[in-house]
C-alpha cells in the first residue's frame, strides 16, 4: 500500500514535469537558432528545440496549410504578419507580461508592437534586423552607387538580383518614386509597379542571372562571375571577411530595413516554452551569441556590447550616421498587394 | 467458396482503393473545389471561374505553358534518340556480367539526390567550371565560356535525369525479341536500316511509347532542374505554380494552373497516342 502510494506519488511529480518541459518546434530563419544556443537553453530549462528553417513566404504557406497548427514558435518578418494574419487567421496574440520588455531596444518594440497590433492585440516582438542593399566588388563595379546602376552597361553579364518584392521596392525607390506611401492605393501601385517593370525589362539583358538563394549568390561573387549583386548586408560582410574588396553598400536611396519578430502560430502547443526561448535568447550574452551566428544585430538591448569588433567595424564602414538615417523600413504589407507584385515578376521572367 | 474468394479479392483491392481515395481522388477534389474560388475580399471568396479566366486572359502563361510542353517533348525525343542504342547493347549485344554492369551504370545516378545530380552539372557547366577551364586550356576558347543559365543547360539536366525510365522499358520489350528474327530479316535481304525500321522499331514500339510518356511526364512536372540550371528567360510551368502557391500565398490560381497542367498533358499524351496509332491498352497491356 505505501509502496504504491510512493509510486503513485512519484508518477505524479514526473507527470508534472513532463507538462513543464515541452518540446518547442521553432520556425525560423539559418542563423537564428544556433547550436550553441539551443544546448543551453536545453539544460537550463529542461525543454527540447526542434528547427526547421525556413524563409517569409514558406513560413506563411507552411501555417496556412495546418491554420497555424505544427509549430510553436515562428519568426516572419514584421511587415509580413498583419496581412497574412486578416486573411488566414495563422497567428495568436502575444501576452505582453510574459516578455520581459526590458531585454528589449525600446524603440523597435514600440514600432514591431505597432505594426503588428491587430484589433487591439499585439501579435509580434522583435528580435533580429538587418537590411538589404547593394553587395558589390568595389575593384570591379565601384560606380554602383544605387539599385538602378545596376543598369549599367559596362557591368553587362556581371550583374545579378532576386525576382522577389524586395527588388521591386529597391528600384521604385531609386526611380523616385516612393512604393511604401502607396501600399493603401492599389491602383496607384500597380502602377508604380509597371514603371518598375519596364525598367527591369530594359535592364534583364545586363543580368547574368537572377539568383534564387543565398548560397547560389555567395558562390557567384566568390568566383568573381558577379560583381554588382543586391543582397542582404550581412552575406556581403561575411564575402568580405574573405575578400576586402567586396563589401555591402547601403544604397543612395537607401537601404531596405527588416525586423525579424517571434509570432506564435495559432494552433502552438507549447507557449510557455516559446516564452522561455524568447526571453532567453534576448539575453544580451546569448543575442551575440546569435549576432555571431546570423551575422545580423539583434533588438537586444546591450547586446552590441558583446559583438565582435570586426562586425562592428563593417557595419560601421558600410553604415555612415547618414545611411542609417536613410534606411526605408518595410511598413506592414496590406494583404493582396503580392498579386500585383506577382503579375509583374512574372512578366519580367518571362520577357526577351 | 465463392464469397471467400470474393473476400480475397476485395481484401487485396483496399490497398489500392485506401491509396487512389486518399492520397489521389480526395485531393484532387480538393484541389479542384479550391480552384474555383475567387477571392474578393480579405478572408473572403466567391465561387467562379475566374482563376481559369486569368490563365486564358494573360498570355504569358499560355506561352509559359507551351514553352514547356514543346521542350519536354523535345527532351523525350532526345532522351529516346540517345536511349535507343544503348539499350539496343544491353539487350541484344552485351552479355552475362558485362550486361549487368552496364544496366547498373545507367541506375548509379539516381543513388544520389536529384538536387546533388543538378549541383553536379552546375559545378561542371558555370564560367568558372570544368568544361570552361578545359576548354581554356585546350586552348579552344580565348575567355570563359558560360554554359550555365540556359535552356541548352536544362535540356541536359533533363535527358540526364529521365535517361533511366527509357532504358528500362526499351530494354524489357528488346529482350523479348528473337534474334532469331533478327537473322531471318538479313537472310531475306534486309539491309541493316531497314531491318532496323521493318522489324526492331515495330517489336520495341510499345517500350517506345511508354518510355517516352514516362519521360514527357517527368520533363513537364520537373521543378528543380529548369529552375537551378535555367537563366533568366527560362520560366518553366511548374515554377509558377510554386510562386502561386508560395510566393504569392494564390492557392487558389495556384490550384488552377495545376489542373491546367493536368488536363492539357493529358491532352498531348492522348493526341500522340492517336497519332501514332498507338494505344494506351496495347502499351501497359
Amino acid at each position: 500500500m505505501k509502496n504504491t502510494m510512493i509510486i503513485g506519488a512519484t508518477l505524479a511529480v514526473s507527470l508534472a514535469g513532463l507538462a513543464q518541459a515541452d518540446t518547442l518546434r521553432l520556425l525560423t530563419w539559418g542563423g537564428y537558432a544556433p547550436e550553441n544556443v539551443i544546448e543551453m537553453f536545453e539544460k537550463e530549462t529542461g525543454h527540447t528545440v526542434e528547427v526547421t528553417l525556413s524563409n517569409n513566404e514558406e513560413m506563411i504557406a507552411k501555417l496556412r496549410a495546418t491554420g497555424g497548427g505544427g509549430f510553436d514558435l515562428a519568426q516572419p518578418s514584421q511587415d509580413r504578419i498583419s496581412g497574412p494574419q486578416a486573411e488566414f487567421g495563422i497567428y495568436k496574440p502575444i501576452d505582453l507580461s510574459r516578455i520581459d520588455a526590458s531585454q528589449f531596444i525600446d524603440s523597435m518594440l514600440a514600432a514591431t508592437k505597432a505594426n503588428t497590433t491587430i484589433d487591439g492585440a499585439v501579435h509580434a516582438v522583435p528580435h533580429v534586423w538587418g537590411t538589404s542593399g547593394l553587395v558589390i566588388d568595389t575593384a570591379k563595379a565601384d560606380m554602383v552607387r544605387d539599385y538602378t546602376d545596376l543598369c549599367n552597361a559596362d557591368l553587362a553579364g556581371k550583374v545579378s538580383y532576386r525576382l522577389k518584392r524586395p527588388t521591386l521596392i529597391g528600384f521604385a525607390f531609386a526611380m523616385g518614386m516612393d512604393p511604401f506611401a502607396a501600399y493603401d492605393d492599389p491602383a496607384a501601385y500597380a502602377e508604380m509597379m509597371e514603371k518598375v517593370e519596364a525598367k527591369l525589362i530594359e535592364c534583364k539583358p545586363l543580368v547574368k542571372t537572377y539568383w534564387g538563394g543565398g548560397d547560389e549568390l555567395m558562390g557567384l561573387l566568390r568566383s568573381g562571375e558577379v560583381t554588382a549583386s543586391m543582397a542582404w548586408d550581412t552575406g556581403g560582410w561575411k564575402l568580405n571577411g574573405e575578400m576586402p574588396d567586396i563589401t555591402f553598400v547601403a544604397p543612395a536611396s537607401g537601404a531596405l530595413g527588416w525586423i525579424d519578430t517571434f509570432a506564435l502560430p495559432a494552433k502552438g502547443q507549447a507557449d510557455d516554452a516559446a516564452y522561455d526561448w524568447i526571453n532567453f535568447v534576448m539575453r544580451p550574452e546569448v543575442s551575440a551569441m546569435i549576432t555571431e551566428a546570423a551575422g545580423n544585430f539583434t533588438a537586444s538591448k546591450g547586446a552590441d556590447q558583446f559583438a565582435s569588433d570586426g562586425l562592428k567595424a563593417q557595419f560601421q564602414a558600410s553604415f555612415p550616421q547618414a545611411a542609417i538615417d536613410n534606411i526605408k523600413w518595410y511598413p506592414p504589407v496590406p494583404a493582396g498587394l503580392e498579386a500585383i507584385e506577382g503579375g509583374i515578376l512574372d512578366r519580367v521572367k518571362a520577357a526577351n | 467458396m465463392q464469397s471467400q474468394a470474393r473476400l480475397g479479392f476485395f481484401l487485396l483491392l483496399t490497398p489500392l482503393l485506401l491509396w487512389l481515395g486518399l492520397l489521389i481522388l480526395i485531393p484532387h477534389v480538393d484541389m479542384a473545389l479550391l480552384s474555383l474560388r475567387e477571392r474578393v475580399g480579405v478572408g473572403q471568396y466567391t465561387t467562379s471561374l475566374a482563376n481559369y479566366g486569368i490563365f486564358f486572359g494573360e498570355p504569358l502563361y499560355m506561352w509559359t505553358f507551351l514553352r514547356t510542353a514543346v521542350m519536354s517533348v523535345l527532351a523525350t525525343v532526345i532522351t529516346l534518340i540517345i536511349a535507343f542504342p544503348v539499350a539496343y547493347y544491353i539487350a541484344k549485344m552485351a552479355r552475362g556480367r558485362t550486361r549487368s554492369a552496364l544496366f547498373l551504370l545507367c541506375l548509379v545516378p539516381f543513388w544520389v539526390s536529384e538536387l546533388v545530380r543538378t549541383f553536379g552539372w552546375m559545378i561542371l557547366l558555370r564560367e568558372t567550371g570544368l568544361f570552361s577551364s578545359l576548354l581554356q586550356w585546350a586552348g579552344l576558347a580565348t575567355g570563359p565560356v558560360e554554359m550555365l543559365y540556359n535552356d541548352a543547360a536544362i535540356m541536359v539536366g533533363l535527358v540526364y535525369t529521365s535517361m533511366l525510365f527509357m532504358v528500362v522499358p526499351l530494354v524489357t520489350t528488346l529482350e523479348s525479341l528473337d534474334d532469331a528474327v533478327i537473322e531471318a530479316g538479313y537472310d531475306l535481304g534486309g539491309s541493316g536500316l531497314s531491318v532496323l525500321r521493318e522489324i526492331i522499331i515495330p517489336h520495341a514500339m510499345p517500350g517506345i511509347v511508354s518510355g517516352s510518356i514516362v519521360v514527357f511526364m517527368l520533363s513537364l512536372g520537373n521543378y528543380l532542374t529548369p529552375t537551378m540550371l535555367g537563366g533568366k528567360d527560362s520560366l518553366w510551368f511548374t515554377e509558377l505554380i510554386y510562386s502561386q502557391f508560395i510566393v504569392r500565398f494564390n492557392w487558389e490560381l495556384g490550384a488552377a494552373f495545376g489542373f491546367m497542367l493536368l488536363f492539357l498533358s493529358s491532352v498531348i499524351v492522348w493526341g500522340t497516342l492517336r497519332l501514332t496509332g498507338q494505344t494506351l491498352e496495347r502499351t501497359m497491356g
